[in-house]
């Protein structure tokens, strides 16, 4: 698993309380992961605050999975 | 007429996190008050607080118990607290697992006198150093003081009324009084009902303290600064924490053959009309609202035998609450009891009330009232009291009065018996 990928799960069991093997990376926020909408926008702020990337609310829109979070913090992290 | 009776207990206190541990540390005359640890208070000219003890402490609060991790992250302790002290609530009353007809007659009234300092403090401070953007998702509704009702009632499934008071320190009290009105009225069968409070953080200690309410004289010695009706005595400690009561139409619990802790017979509500916070100078307020209480219960004074009295160890509140006392109770005063339970867990503000008529209706199950902790020099105009000073006293206790009385010369008392 990459440097990214640790560092999100991390966050995410952090935030959500959920055991860390459920975060897999098919996994997807509110529907494995009983995360809603605010949830998101908060796991977002937190993504953008580890990595220093920002990401605008219509990609945030996007970030269904955690496969989605990783992909969108790798192509645009500095 | 629909009569209420209380079926179900929750607390969270600086003297435990369940009834009866909170229970026996207050008879043994145990004291919740210490330095703050919540956040380094070496500037503050407050440096004590009774704070809930973390979970590892022997009475200490484990916030898992009840509450998900992650409610636990999104919003202020006192709701913590309050969702948690429902949930004992609901528990001691077997009353977790009703059908939705019974939910859709269940209701929430559990209030705060601040709400969530804590987090409008910190999430302030976020604001200023990383901007708008930075700020929680979460932070509107993890500080409302209507959340507690809310996530409890989302949580259990309650569909009846959904009610929260904010009148400073009266609200455990007037929330208790109002439900039961509401239970009076048919608006529900069931209600939990209640207050908590967290408000230990720089800005809730320097606010008090900047309005020369809490105690500064006892800094190192924590555990006698709360001193009601003593002489020494310089202001309140805060505390913080929550109680909730499980209230119930009386022909519901019978059928369902529930335990009836008391009825709640009486309720009293006043303005002072006066200041902002300073009490009436001849206590009026105070004394409307416990002749109320008296008058809709119909019981005189001599029918009452304990009085959990606001009593706050602040040296203006404590005598007019009791010069208002001794004239309603007039000769009967030589028979009541009257203690400030606040001389052991602090004020909890929003959450006084409700953790103090818990503690009325232990007194009534248990026929022993709890101490008024470092009442070693009475104040002159004492004599003749009894303040229960120092131990707890075994006695006679058919009825109680609660008084709570707020910021804003916001009045309430209640009256509870037995069954």
């Amino acid at each position: 698993m990459s440097d990214t990928a640790d560092r999100v799960k991390k966050i995410v069991v952090e935030h959500l309380g959920v055991e860390a093997d459920k975060v897999t990376e098919d996994a997807s926020f509110i529907d494995d992961l009983g995360a809603d909408s605010l949830d998101i926008v908060e796991l977002v702020m937190a993504f953008e605050e580890e990595f220093g990337v920002e990401i605008p609310d219509d990609a945030a829109e996007k970030i269904a999975t955690v496969a989605d979070a990783i992909k969108y913090i790798d192509e645009n992290k500095g | 007429m629909r009569r209420v009776v209380v079926t179900g207990l929750g607390l969270v206190t600086p003297l435990g996190a369940d009834v009866e541990t909170v229970w026996a540390n207050l008879i043994a005359g145990k004291s919740g008050a210490g330095p703050i640890t919540r956040f380094d208070a070496s500037d503050q000219k407050c440096r004590i607080a009774c704070e809930v003890k973390p979970a590892d402490h022997e009475y200490g609060f484990d916030a898992s118990r009840r509450v998900d991790h992650k409610i636990q992250r999104q919003v202020d302790p006192f709701i913590v607290y309050g969702i948690d002290a429902a949930g004992q609530a609901l528990e001691d009353a077997g009353l977790t697992d009703m059908s939705e007809e019974e939910r859709l007659h269940a209701g929430c009234s559990i209030g705060a006198g601040i709400g969530g300092l804590p987090g409008i403090e910190s999430e302030s401070l976020v604001l200023a150093a990383k901007g708008p953007a930075r700020v929680s998702p979460h932070f509107v509704h993890g500080r409302l003081i209507n959340l507690i009702s809310g996530q409890v009632s989302i949580k259990y499934g309650l569909m009846g009324p959904n009610h929260a008071v904010v009148t400073a320190c009266s609200t455990g009290a007037h929330s208790i009084g109002d439900a039961a009105r509401m239970i009076k009225d048919g608006d529900a069968n069931i209600m939990l009902a209640g207050g908590a409070e967290s408000t230990i953080c720089p800005i809730g200690i320097a606010g008090f303290a900047q309005a020369r309410a809490l105690s500064t004289a006892y800094n190192d010695e924590p555990t006698k600064a709360s001193r009601p009706y003593d002489q020494g005595r310089d202001g309140f400690v805060m505390g913080e924490g929550a109680g909730v009561v499980v209230l119930e139409e009386y022909e519901h619990a019978l059928a369902r053959g529930a335990k009836i802790y008391a009825e709640v017979v009486g309720y009293g509500l006043s303005g002072d009309a006066y200041h902002v916070t300073a009490p009436h100078p001849q206590g009026s307020g105070a004394y409307r609202s416990m002749e109320m209480a008296l008058r809709k219960a119909g019981m005189t004074p001599a029918d009452i035998d304990y009085v959990n009295a606001h009593g706050t160890s602040t040296p203006l509140g404590d005598e007019l609450e009791l010069g208002a006392v001794r004239r309603l109770f007039g000769d009967a005063i030589g028979n009541v009891s009257m203690s400030s339970t606040k001389s052991a867990i602090g004020h909890l503000l929003g959450g006084a009330g409700a953790v103090e008529s818990i503690f009325c209706i232990l007194a009534i199950r248990d026929q022993i009232v709890p101490p008024t902790l470092n009442l070693d020099n009475p104040s002159e105009s004492c004599l003749g009291v009894d303040l229960v000073p120092h131990v707890a006293k075994k006695r006679k206790v058919r009825a109680v009065l609660n008084n709570s009385f707020g910021f804003g010369g916001t009045n309430a008392s209640l009256v509870l018996k037995a069954i």
